[in-house]
């Protein structure tokens, strides 16, 4: 009794989060069911009859499926690979600087895009790309060259999305890095310098090493998270346009498109379920790994 | 000697060029809402139109009607939110942090589990919708998703196990102060770095989010800024739609309209970013990698 009293206050302040977390976690998870149902507004979740894996086999007679899967894993691959390379550098290279002044504008600056919602990144974009308006076709037009149609040639769109997305993350990849070059020790380098190491030796001999462990846990938990795209690059900045749909189309928009737009929730559904279950296996493989690696870096 | 001059050259020109590339978009967009919209149709965008023109702000001032509304829906999203998360996350996190609580792990578990497993907009959205009916109200902007996050609890909880000094609670409970009195005027003065911190997150994400209104409203008239802007993006004729003078769309200058209004839109952030950068800069490194 004296136990109960003594810490109902607590219960009843983490009361509210856990109710939240049951309606926007836990219900959506019980409601992962209607991907084995026949779904119907009226009849709701649990009224709907089952009707066992018929959504997955319509979902993968479509060509959806497998082309979902593509763009989603392999832009994936592409930003996290990019995004490491570019942000381990610009990190280096901040790290050089070494005036307060300008290492904050360097900072800051870098750091806006990462600021904005992505239909603002979309509007940015349309400022270069738009085939009347756009920056580009306007220099293309004044050296005499046709319009380039942008939102409507699907040959563009890899490069444009994957140049997005690492402009977008930049500054957070480079603040990300910076952290934990600035806590190493000063002596490692100051011993090279005095036995005369050049910086590029320095770089490769004595920062790398240093940040292998973190390149290493931001790579394995990105590679946890290679099921889920960013529905707002691959949604907002091609303005959904079906004509790029072959090569901007990810899991995320699929879904999206067919629980609102088509709508058909049997594809929806379904594309969601395998999301969702191939992700969580995705994370805890990864969390897994970390675990056995550096204790102190993974999830749980 | 030589070596360190040149890197520090060469890191000072890099850094120069990214920044510049972060930045000058922004410039571009700030200069094509001042373009006379006939120049750029016929030249294109460019950092020196060869007309200005404020007509597309002209418009935007005579229907400010509908920016107004969509303003103040996205403050008063951003102020609620931000305050309600920040309160029930706090409260969560502090239960979590208290390691004699009967049955903490099993609820540290339970917070976890929600950072692993995903349900998806899918059952989301039918949860939302069919169950709770939150289409086309104020909730649809500030419940679903946004109002707290595992990854949240578990940050703030950390900093409370840590941070905070656990013989300040013994003291306090031996003098016979209650839990509460001991969470509002101990624990919290002392987390204000992590509040602070966590708070700017969560009320960015408030900010630029368009999701929710994208999903769950139909009503035009509870559209946040970010929606109107999505709305414009799906469909440019939104804009004379709404449009309370009824000129056509042809007479507009539609597309250095729908470039003034995101400039309206990211305005204040740009305003007020560089005062909030460095609890920004904290906000990444805290939860991403740990000592």
């Amino acid at each position: 009794m004296d136990q109960i009293k003594r810490f109902l206050p607590f219960y009843i302040m983490a009361l509210p989060g856990i109710i939240y977390l049951i309606i926007n976690n836990y219900m959506p998870l019980v409601g992962l069911q209607v991907a084995f149902k026949r779904f119907n507004y009226g009849k709701g979740i649990w009224g709907s009859p089952w009707n066992g894996i018929k959504n997955f086999e319509f979902l993968f007679s479509s060509n959806s499926a497998q082309r979902i899967i593509r763009n989603t894993l392999l832009y994936n691959v592409a930003f996290i690979l990019i995004g490491i390379v570019i942000g381990v550098a610009a990190a280096i290279l901040l790290n050089e600087v070494r005036q307060k002044r300008p290492l904050k504008i360097y900072q800051t600056s870098i750091l806006l895009p990462y600021l904005m919602s992505m239909v603002i990144i979309s509007y940015l974009a349309y400022v270069f790309l738009g085939t009347n308006t756009g920056v580009i076709n306007g220099v293309i037009r004044r050296l005499g060259g046709a319009n380039i149609n942008w939102y409507n040639e699907p040959k563009y769109w890899p490069a444009l999305l994957i140049f997005i997305h690492v402009w977008k993350t930049l500054g957070f990849n480079m603040i990300l890095y910076y952290s934990s070059l600035v806590g190493f020790s000063q002596d490692y380098y100051e011993a090279a310098e005095l036995d005369g190491a050049t910086k590029w030796q320095q770089i490769t001999k004595i920062t790398l090493p240093l940040l292998r462990p973190t390149i290493i846990t931001l790579l394995i938990l990105q590679l946890g998270q290679i099921f889920r795209s960013d529905f707002g690059l691959f949604y907002q900045v091609p303005m959904n346009q079906g004509a790029l749909f072959d090569v901007t189309d990810t899991i995320d928009t699929f879904v999206y498109r067919a629980l609102l737009k088509t709508p058909n929730i049997g594809m929806s559904s379904s594309a969601g379920f395998i999301q969702s279950v191939v992700g969580f296996i995705f994370i805890m493989t990864a969390n897994g790994i970390i675990r056995k690696m550096s204790p102190s870096d993974s999830l749980f | 000697m030589n070596y360190h001059r040149n890197m520090s050259k060469l890191s000072h020109t890099v850094m120069v060029l990214l920044s510049l590339a972060a930045v000058l978009p922004f410039v571009l967009l700030v200069i094509a809402s001042f373009t006379d919209n006939s120049v750029a149709v016929s030249e294109g965008f460019s950092f020196h139109p060869s007309k200005w023109s404020a007509d597309a702000y002209n418009y935007i001032i005579n229907e400010r009607g509908t920016m107004l509304r969509a303003y103040g829906i996205t403050i008063l999203v951003t102020l609620i939110g931000t305050a309600v998360g920040l309160m029930i996350s706090t409260m969560l996190a502090y239960s979590l942090s208290n390691d004699e609580l009967p049955g903490r792990k099993l609820l540290t578990f339970f917070v976890v589990f929600t950072m692993l497993f995903n349900g998806g907009l899918v059952p989301t959205y039918l949860i939302y919708t069919n169950v709770f009916h939150i289409k086309d109200t104020l909730f649809a902007l500030i419940v679903p998703s946004l109002l707290m996050s595992g990854f949240n609890v578990v940050l703030i909880r950390n900093y409370f196990a840590t941070g905070v000094p656990k013989s300040l609670y013994e003291a306090a409970r031996i003098d016979g102060a209650s839990e509460i009195y001991i969470f509002a005027r101990i624990a919290l003065p002392l987390s204000k770095p992590i509040l602070a911190t966590v708070g700017l997150l969560m009320g960015i994400a408030y900010w630029n989010d368009w999701q929710n209104g994208l999903y769950y409203l139909n009503d035009t008239k509870l559209y946040s800024i970010q929606n109107i802007l999505n709305q414009i993006n799906e469909n440019i004729s939104f804009i004379a739609s709404n449009s309370s003078s009824g000129v056509k769309i042809a007479d507009l200058p539609s597309n250095t309209i729908r470039m003034a209004i995101a400039v309206v839109g990211i305005l204040p952030i740009i305003c007020i970013y560089p005062f909030f950068q460095e609890y920004f800069v904290k906000g990444i490194t805290v939860g991403s990698v740990k000592e």
